[in-house]
């Protein structure tokens, strides 16, 4: 769904050369068992909703799993620029981010809904009252319009169309994204409740390690370039 | 705790409630008392002193679970009708018992251990006769009643409960409350040896605290419970004595309590603590007044289908009658 810094230069030779090289057989395979991972979660709250096993409180069990999936996959799309940064040999991660990225959207569209047919009802008066009153749910709102943006510009053409710069700029809103996520995470429980510090925890780590990804990656390049008769490197 | 798997049966096969705790308490009780036998005969050959306790305190009979046991009940006139009872195993498998971790399923699964027996309640504070109960005077005090009452939480969900209990005001009476009681607090019980340490769950200050104006406390609807449908409450469910105030929201109701003091003052309580824009002393259930993060209009019955689940909530949960007298001219959005 976004690209860092470090990936703007995916396009670079060295970079497609690299994953031409993994077979397309083997992506594929890899493509359909991301795609079943994806939809797991949603195949069980169907079958658990269509069973009636959602548990004793199905309305919650269903805001609940939607919401936990949206924020996990959040998480995991926001994992594979440092991964990827650990060695060349997982360059290839990158091939699955848009698709994770768009189930990440998916989820928490799925997540909005729960809120507005299973809790307010789809009546007008209770979601303005919602969202005027209710600061998690004003984050909760938050987060999907920030979703929204780098859920439409997801495709080729797309990112064609605004050029490698401002998709990157544009972007970068899943930052904010999963902040604001956490936000509204935090605001639903009640006071004292420590349910959502795991997802906090890995989201600040994701975040903060950014910076310190790409200061390491500058002071490699400076001395890459520094070394007499060397190339530059076009590596990240 | 020793919990025996049931063997793998086709349903047809399932035998009654009853007579499977019949036969599981019995396999218990045989399990346990050869075990201390087995222990005991091992430790006199040792000669060692400790060990012994030490084994007779890991399989301590009085730790023993109660729940299950049939308790003798009459029927009362303060019962709640017209309402669809929900499944024991969803009241019993979906609780808010912070001390036993934050999840609805984690009480059902940590609060076997809860000692239960031996048990006493200590009334103190502004009593002429402040007396301490054993559990089991407490059962003969009055007869069981059966009532069901609407259960309805904070968190915007509902049940119907078929409680065992007499009103709290019997126990009251026993014991001669000077006009300086203002409040009524109860006090949970709570060890760290028992109610394992929850701290990444939540960060609450233990003994869990609640508390009832003098007049709320006296009305019959208030509940000393020992029981739900018609047997001993399980322990998830705040056994072996809890209150119930059906016109409250849920966690005005303490659980496994073991203190009842008189105070002239309105005592703290832990929610109130906790988050007091949130958590009113009352909390009347009131459909006009919102918490904070969520409307109380409507609530989510528990065990229907999703698409069912949604209901109107009623103004003092539906007991207005019996009680909307004790709070004429008071503002009730103010004190919510």
């Amino acid at each position: 769904m976004h690209m860092s810094a470090n990936s703007a230069n995916a396009a670079s030779t060295a970079n497609a050369a690299r994953l031409a090289i993994m077979k397309r057989s083997t992506v594929l395979i890899l493509k359909t068992l991301v795609w079943i991972g994806c939809l797991l979660p949603l195949a069980t709250a169907i079958y658990e909703a269509v069973t009636n096993t959602l548990g004793p409180d199905p309305t919650a069990q269903l805001a609940s799993i939607t919401g936990l999936t949206a924020l996990w996959m959040l998480a995991g799309t926001l994992a594979i620029s440092p991964l990827r940064s650990l060695s060349p040999r997982l360059s290839w991660l990158i091939k699955f981010r848009r698709l994770l990225g768009l189930f990440v959207f998916f989820y928490a569209s799925l997540h909005m809904l729960t809120w507005l047919g299973l809790y307010a009802g789809f009546d007008l008066t209770t979601i303005t009252a919602d969202i005027t009153k209710r600061r998690f749910i004003i984050m909760g709102v938050t987060t999907w319009l920030l979703l929204l943006p780098l859920a439409v510009t997801s495709t080729t053409w797309a990112i064609r169309k605004l050029g490698g710069k401002n998709w990157n700029r544009l972007h970068m809103l899943v930052y904010l994204a999963a902040l604001t996520a956490m936000a509204h995470y935090w605001w639903k429980v009640k006071t004292g409740v420590m349910s959502p510090a795991p997802y906090t925890l890995v989201i600040l780590v994701l975040l903060g390690i950014r910076p310190l990804l790409a200061w390491n990656r500058k002071r490699k390049a400076r001395a890459e370039s520094s070394r007499p008769g060397n190339l530059a490197s076009i590596e990240p | 705790m020793l919990i025996g798997k049931p063997p793998d049966v086709p349903s047809s096969e399932i035998t009654s409630r009853e007579a499977y705790n019949e036969y599981f308490n019995r396999r218990r009780s045989e399990r346990r008392s050869f075990l201390r036998g087995v222990v005991a005969a091992g430790a006199v050959a040792l000669g060692a002193d400790r060990l012994a306790e030490l084994a007779a305190n890991l399989i301590d009979p009085r730790i023993a679970a109660l729940a299950g046991t049939k308790l003798q009940t009459v029927k009362s006139p303060l019962t709640t009708t017209g309402e669809q009872l929900t499944s024991f195993d969803d009241i019993t498998h979906y609780n808010n018992f912070y001390e036993f971790g934050v999840d609805k399923d984690k009480p059902a699964k940590n609060a076997g251990g809860l000692p239960t027996r031996p048990w006493t309640v200590k009334v103190e504070g502004k009593v002429a006769k402040p007396l301490t109960f054993d559990i089991e005077a407490l059962l003969k005090l009055r007869p069981l009643e059966d009532r069901v009452y609407r259960h309805r939480c904070v968190e915007g969900w509902s049940m119907v409960i078929p409680w065992v209990g007499y009103s709290l005001s019997e126990l009251i009476k026993q014991c001669d409350p000077l006009p300086s009681a203002k409040y009524v607090q109860f006090l949970s019980y709570f060890d760290h040896h028992v109610e394992k340490w929850y701290g990444e769950d939540a960060t609450i200050f233990w003994p869990y605290s609640e508390g009832l104006r003098m007049d709320e406390a006296m009305n019959p609807l208030t509940l000393l419970t020992f029981g739900l449908y018609g047997e001993v409450l399980p322990n998830q469910d705040g056994a072996p004595v809890r209150i119930v105030v059906p016109w409250k929201y849920g966690f005005k109701s303490a659980k496994s309590i073991v203190t009842v003091r008189f105070v002239d003052k309105m005592p703290s309580t832990t929610w109130n603590d906790q988050a007091p824009n949130e958590y009113g002393f009352y909390s009347n259930v009131n459909p006009n007044v919102d918490h904070p993060r969520w409307s109380q209009k409507t609530e989510r019955r528990i065990g229907l289908p999703f698409y069912e689940q949604r209901r109107t909530t009623l103004m003092f949960n539906g007991y207005g009658d019996q009680v909307a007298s004790m709070y004429n001219g008071m503002n009730l959005a103010k004190n919510f």
